[in-house]
This record gives structure tokens, sequence and C-alpha cells, in this order.
């Protein structure tokens, strides 16, 4: 069998993080190779560099036996690759037709569309891998994996003949999956190459000819799908030792700060987004939620923060129902939120530090009230802030953006912290930041635990996640599937209820 | 002192840069452009034109307030045009109906034509955030409602009754009485100076843009409204997970900015006593002008509207003067809008690198410091 990609020590480093590291990987022509790995594992990143999006700092790429290097992923296309994005970039109002030939249009004598050619085309591409789907109909009315199909006809009709397929799996629901799996068959048949991202590990299984697994931007493992359990994948994905938990002694009491009652969120297309999930957190306990991302941790933390809309449930907060309470209210009964991605939802970027750190707060003391800001009270806080926080700044009139990551997630913790918040909603709390300034912020949250803080703390970090909770509980598909302690729990079991490979029985997991 | 620099810079570049434009495209239509700027300059050293000027820069403003309170929550709100127009009509028209004490009148007055401005507006942020209708779509349409449909039915329906002495000046809605005019402030400038000649009148209106203008500075400095929504303009994702609610907000804000627009229209009422059959237009969309140019901030829009008046004044000057056709007024007003919106957009990127690398060396400083 031929080589259709060769990767040799395929290096790639982003400001503090190495996302990359020296990666080999060989791809037989005409099999179906799985890419697995978590979060921040470097999957996407390495994809990237094959398609040509991002340029690799070290290492060189084999396609089809000839060295390349890409500058755009026009090279990447000219060389036969295509990519299907997990966001399909179709055109709503345009019919499938069009969307096909969008950016490739085949033209009649003075530059009039031939979309009959084109048509004949497409026809004869789709039945070559068999893959089937309605020219004329207009994208907006497809199904999502319709839609899928499209993008994928799309960047065979590019004449691609190795495709990369970015967790093709995310957004379909299980017949769909189904059917995607019986097009990849068809495509394997008719010669294509196909290279998949996926981290559910049954499907992996089921599909994929050959399995890489990528930790921490090193090529864990190469291995056929022969004999290979669910169980050794996961392990191969998790790390064979996992963190020893913090030993400091157990705050935890018996007096309940958040409790979740059958909490069912669904997404604009009626699917379980949050899976009939309860769980309570305790004055005093972290409450750990493992699980790969994607699988509902969000829309919980934005149920219980307000953002989100419950469908079904009930959430209540120190006794008091807060269901149907609006974002600030429950901010200024006391819930303190560090969000995933601190440019997003965390920062006013273009805003002074001081403004920043005002955030949230800004109609409780000191900062404000319900009419008016306190400047010099916002100010002296954000000074506070920046002492105890240790966040680095000439001064805190410079605008959020100007500080490095780690310093503005010192800024977002200290703020939330500094308000003295009865519960925390810490998502990825140290994501992307320095060795020093986590161990900053794992230490002040430890010391607001042993004041009484109750934390709901969402980490794809192992070693914040077991070294901080008091308690873990796994996510996967939008329900919780294991309740595991921090000290008993092992990288087989871990990764299995993460993935999906093992299951706790109710009853078991006495949720 | 480098912050102040910074400031000034963008400014400085785009009236320098707008300076060198406008006598290219003076001396390309054939124009003496220093005779041209002598005659625009004399001309505005003048107290009479100094008034009109001033007279022009008050709606200017009031109009460049109303767009900037959207802006700064990035609601496009380009109703302005239609929102003041029919807020003008109503007030009038209502001024026109009763009879009250003086104060008590202009008050009454001032206020419907707030009301009315900030319910046509809120019209447009109803219809985002209940249909996700886009505002600048909205309050397009709304705009044309008002001039072509309403302002067009109700102008007829209220046309004064005019008796035997029929003539164009008895068109329009019922005169409003005196104390129901907001009277000129004439004596603000004798303090100053010598008595104003030929019948000029500074406009009442000036003194309420000056609130208006220093409300909106409160407001958005001050208040914790002001930074609701300022943070839903830079950040709105953050800002909805900082407990500012956003379609409420979407409402205020259209409201808030509709009130304010309603105070355009007044400039006119006070100096012609009704509705008149050729209202003033198009200060709607001068204020978005003015707004962009004045980068919403309260003083910055105070000397916008101030140049643009000036310009607007300049071209009867040059078209009576001969030394320039009339229109390269409005040519220079958009030739200083673009060199502004350019030298602000590459300033701020200049000063955003700066400070990274200000703080980063700052840090470092420390660093060797403590190291030391």
């Amino acid at each position: 069998m031929s080589t259709a990609i060769e990767l040799v020590g395929i290096t790639k480093r982003f400001p503090g993080v190495v996302a990359n590291d020296a990666v080999d990987l060989r791809v037989t022509a005409g099999e179906i190779h799985a890419i697995c790995g978590e979060n921040g594992a470097g999957k996407s990143t390495l994809m990237k560099i094959l398609y040509g999006m991002q340029a690799p700092d070290e290492g060189t790429m084999r396609v089809n036996g000839t060295e390349v290097s890409f500058a755009s992923p026009t090279d990447a296309i000219d060389a036969g690759i295509g990519m299907v994005h997990q966001h399909f970039m179709l055109a709503d109002q345009l019919t499938v037709l069009e969307n096909l030939i969008l950016g490739a249009e085949p033209t009649k004598a003075g530059g009039r569309l031939d979309f009959a050619s084109a048509e004949a085309d497409l026809q004869r591409v789709a039945a070559d891998y068999g893959l089937d789907v309605d020219l004329h109909e207009v994208v907006e009315r497809l199904e999502v994996g319709e839609r899928q199909r499209v993008e994928i006809i799309k960047v065979l009709y590019r004449g691609a003949e190795i495709l990369i397929l970015d967790e093709p799996t995310a957004v379909l629901v299980p017949q769909e999956v189904e059917a995607l799996f019986e097009n990849m068959r068809e495509l394997k048949a008719s010669g294509a190459t196909i290279l998949f991202i996926d981290h559910k590990l049954d499907e992996v299984l089921e599909i994929a000819d050959t399995i890489s697994v990528l930790r921490h931007g090193k090529m864990v493992s190469t291995l056929a799908n022969e004999g290979v359990t669910a169980s050794e994948l996961a392990e191969l994905m998790v790390g064979s030792e996992l963190p020893t938990p913090d030993t400091a002694e157990s705050t935890v009491t018996n007096v309940v700060a958040l409790e979740v009652t059958n909490v069912t969120v669904l997404s604009e297309d009626r699917r379980p987004l949050v899976d009939n999930v309860s769980l309570q957190i305790h004055q005093g306990e972290i409450l750990g939620i493992a699980g790969v991302e994607g699988n509902g941790q969000s829309e919980l933390v934005d149920a219980i923060i307000g953002t989100e809309r419950v469908n079904d449930g009930s959430i209540s907060l120190h006794g008091d129902e807060i269901t149907s309470w609006s974002v600030r209210e429950r901010r200024t009964a006391g819930v303190g939120y560090v969000p995933e991605d601190r440019h997003h939802e965390g920062l006013l970027l273009t805003s002074p530090l001081w403004e920043n750190a005002a955030l949230g707060h800004q109609n409780t003391a000191p900062y404000g009230s319900k009419w008016f800001i306190n400047r010099d009270g916002a100010r002296q806080q954000t000074e506070l802030i920046r002492e105890q926080f240790d966040v680095r700044t000439p001064n805190i009139d410079v605008a959020a953006h100007a500080l490095s990551g780690g310093n503005q997630q010192k800024l977002i913790v200290g703020r939330e912290l500094t308000s003295n918040p009865s519960l925390l909603i810490a998502a990825h709390p140290t994501r992307g930041i320095d060795v020093g300034a986590q161990a900053a912020v794992w230490d002040q949250i430890r010391q607001a635990r042993s004041n009484g803080l109750a934390t709901l703390l969402i980490s794809a970090d192992l070693d914040e996640l077991i070294g901080l909770s008091d308690t873990i509980v796994v996510m996967f598909r939008g329900k919780l599937v294991a309740r595991l302690s921090p000290s008993a729990v092992t990288p087989r079991d871990l990764g299995g209820y993460m993935t999906g490979a093992q299951t706790q029985t109710l009853t078991e997991a006495a949720l | 002192m480098r912050r102040l620099l910074f400031s000034l810079a963008a400014p400085v570049a785009a009236f320098a840069l707008t300076v060198v434009i406008s006598t290219i495209a003076l001396w390309a239509f054939g124009s003496n452009p220093l005779e041209a700027y002598g005659d625009m300059v004399s001309h505005a050293s003048k107290l009479e034109t100094q008034v009109d000027i001033l007279n022009r820069a008050t709606p200017f403003y009031l109009s460049a307030v109303a767009a900037a309170i959207g802006f700064r929550m990035n609601l496009f709100n380009i109703g302005v045009e239609g929102q003041y127009l029919f807020a003008f009509l109503i007030a009038a028209q209502i001024g026109g109906l009763i009879s009250l004490p003086q104060v008590l009148h202009i008050l009454v007055i001032m206020i419907v034509a707030m009301v009315v401005g900030a319910l046509y507006a809120g019209i447009a942020g109803v219809l985002k955030t209940t249909r996700g209708v886009n505002e600048v779509v909205s309050t397009i349409m709304l705009n044309s409602i008002a001039v072509s449909g309403l302002m067009a039915w109700l102008q007829r329906r209220w046309q004064a009754d005019q008796g035997d002495n029929f003539t164009s000046t008895t068109l329009g809605t019922n005169p409003i009485d005196d104390s129901g005019l907001l009277p000129n402030v004439n004596g603000l400038l004798e303090v100053f100076t010598r008595d104003i000649g030929l019948g000029k009148e500074l406009t009442g209106m000036l003194l309420v843009a000056v609130l208006v203008g220093i409300g909106y500075h409160v407001l958005l400095n001050r208040t914790r409204f002001g930074f609701d929504l300022r943070a839903s303009g830079i950040n709105p994702f953050a800002a909805r997970a900082g407990g500012v609610p956003p379609k409420r907000m979407v409402v205020a804000a259209m409201l808030l900015s509709g009130g304010v627009a309603g105070l355009i229209g007044m400039v006119q009422l006070a100096d012609v006593g009704k509705f008149p059959p050729d209202p003033i237009q198009g200060l709607g969309f001068a204020g978005i002008a003015v707004a962009l140019l004045g980068r919403n901030h309260p003083a910055g829009m105070a000397f916008s509207a101030v140049l643009f008046a000036f310009l607007d004044v300049s071209s009867g000057v040059l078209d009576s003067t001969g030394a320039a056709s009339r229109e390269i007024a409005t040519i220079m007003q958009g030739i200083v809008l673009l060199t502004a919106v350019v030298a602000y957009g590459v300033m701020s990127r200049v000063r955003e690198r700066d400070e990274a690398r200000a703080t980063a060396e700052a840090l470092l400083a420390e660093d060797t410091l403590v190291a030391a």
C-alpha cells in the first residue's frame, strides 16, 4: 500500500504552548484513519497544518510521496486534500447545485454559468461515491446530515482524494452517524483516503482502519484497529498516570448551596443538550465536571448562570428557586462566574481594567449601586485585586487587551472571588495560562472553598479537576454518567466514562 | 501626556489631510483655493455668521447625540430623521391647540416631542427584541412611513384654518401662542459683545443642547445604565454574562435615542412657531455623520457639529462671492468624514500596539528590579 500522507516531526508553537510537538503521522492510501485525543491535544492544529491553514514551525509533509509546503488551503486543494469543517460553510439560500459550484463555476461562452455541465459532473461524482443528494433543493431545507454530504461532495468535486473530516459526528444524531459511516465506507471503496477527528471511541472503533492518539501535542500511538478495546484507547488518551488529589482536609459542609433538579436544555432543533441533570453542591465543596468538550457542560453552566433557558427542571440557590431569575438577580444573589472563554464572555477588551473589574458587579458596592457607578470605589477595589491576585500591569487604566492571558484571567478570578460569592461557577479557570499563574488561581479557589464557597468546576485539565475537586461527576452526551471520588479514580475509568466506552448504572452512580 | 498626544494626533492629521484634498478639489474645479478659504474665514469671523453657525449646529448636535446613544451599543438608529419629523409635527399640533402659562407650555411641547420620538424609535426596538428585525431595516422603513405616510396625511388634516387671507405664510399647523415658544438667548451674547444686528436670534435650544450633552456624558460615564450600555456595545456576550439584560437594553437605548431625536425639531419650532409646510429635512442623517466625526464623544460631537454647521453656512457665502461653487462645502464635509474615519482607525491601532508594548515594558522593568 502506498502512503498518502506522511508527516515527520511536525512542531507548532503558540505563545506559551506547544500545540504539536514533533508529531509523526503516516496515512496509508485508501484507509480510514482516525485521530483521537482530548481537547487541546493538538488534533485541530495538526489538521489545520495539513490543510494549509497554518504553517508548521518545524517538520516536513509529504503527500503521495512528494514533499509539499502549503501556503494556503488552495495549495492543499491542488495537492488533492479537502477538508470538511465541523461548522458547515454553505449559503443557506442557494440550492445544493449553486453551493457546490460556488467558487469553481463552470462557464459557457460569454461568462454565462454552465449549469447543465455542472449538474452532469456532480451527478457523476455523487454516483461514483454513492452520495445521494437532491441538487435542486435549497440548502436551508436540508437536514444536518444532508448538509454534511453536500460539503463532502463539494470537496470531492474540487478533485480531493484525501478527505479531512473535522469531528464529523459531533453535529449528527445517531441515524445520521450511521448514514455518514455508510458514505465513508463507499468513499473508501472508491479509493478515497479519509482522515477524521473524533473522540467518541465507539464510533472510532466501528469505522476506522487505523487509529492515532494525540496527547498534550505529542503523538502517543498509532495502531491498527484490530483487537483494540475502548478502554485501552481511553487510557492512551488520558495518560497512564493521574495527578494525586489535594490532600488538604475536606471542608465540605452539609449545607446545600446549589441544587439542580432534573434540568433539561434543548437545542434549537429540540435535541437535548443537557439531559435531565441533577446535582447538589454544598458549601465548602468543589464539584468537578469532567467530560470531553461539547457534551453539554457549557449549556449546563449557561443554565445555572441564567443565559440559557431551562426547558425542564429547576435550579435553586440556598433554598431559593432561581430558575426564572435574570442573570443580574442571580449574580446579585452571590453567583460568581469565570467563563470558559475570557475574551468572549469575560472581558471588555478595549475598556480599562477597572471597568473590567466592575463588570458583573456594577450594581453592587464597592463598584456602584442600583443607579450609579462609583468610580473611586471601583478603582480602589481594582487596586486591591491587582495586589491580592498579582495582576501584572503598570496601572489599572490600561485596556484589558494589553494584558497577557494569564493576567487577564487573574483579573477575572480576582473580581469574582473578591465580591464574596456564595457559589462560584468556574469553567476552565486556568485555560491557556502559565504554570505560575495557574498555581496562584488554584490557591485562591482553595482558600475560598475553606471559607465556605461552593464551586462548580468545569475543566478539561485533569490535574486541575483531580487536584481541586471534592467530587467528580462525568458528563457525556448531556447526561451525568458517573460520580467518582478524586482519590480513587483511575485513568481507565475516567477516560472510559468521558468517551462513553463505559457507563455506571444509575444506582451505582447514585446521583 | 502620551495619551493627550494620541488623542490629538488623529483629528490634526484628519484636518491636515482634509485641507490638502479640499485644496486639490477646489483647484481642479477651477477655483482659487486661497480665495475660497479666505472668504469662508472672513465671513465666519462676523458675529451674525457665528449666530447662524450655532443655530445650525444645535440641531446637528442633538441629532448626533441621538445617533450616538445607539452607536455606543452597536445599535444603528438610522431613523432619527423620521423620529424628529414626526415628533415635531405632533408636538407642534398639540402645542397649537392648548394654551398654558409660558414655562409650562414650553415644557409640555418638549415633553410631547420627546415622548413621540421615543415611542416611534421604540417600535424598532420592540421589533428587534421580539421578532429579530434588524434595526437598520426597520428604522429606514419607519422613516418612509413617517415622512411619506404620516406626515403627508396629517399635514393636510391639520392644516390651519386660513380664513380669507390665503397666503403661503399661513400654510402649516395652527400657530403656537408665544407662551409656547422657547425664547432666544441673545442675552447671552450681549454679555460678551455689542447688540446683534440684522435681526439674528440665537436659538434657546442651544442651552437645551448643552444640557443634553452634559446629560449624555453623565449618563454614559457615571450611571450604571450607561455602564451597561457601553458594555453591551463593546462585548454583548460579556455584558450578558455580567447581568446586563440584552433585550431590555435594546429597547431602552432606542427609547432614549428617539427621545433626544424628538428635540431636534424644537429648534425650528421655536423659530417659526408651527409645523411649516416645508420643515428642514435631513438633520437625522447629518447627525449620523456628526456623531461619526465626533467619535460619539460629547465634546467631540459638539466640535464636529460646529464644523459641519460652518461648512454648511460657508456654502452660501462661496456661492454669493463667486469664489467657488456651493457644492464644495458638501464635498468638504464628505472629505473630513472620510479622513477622520481613516485617521481614527489608524491611530487606534497604533495606540493599541503602543499600550501593549508599554505594558510589557513596564512589567519587564519591574521584573528586573525584583531580580536585582
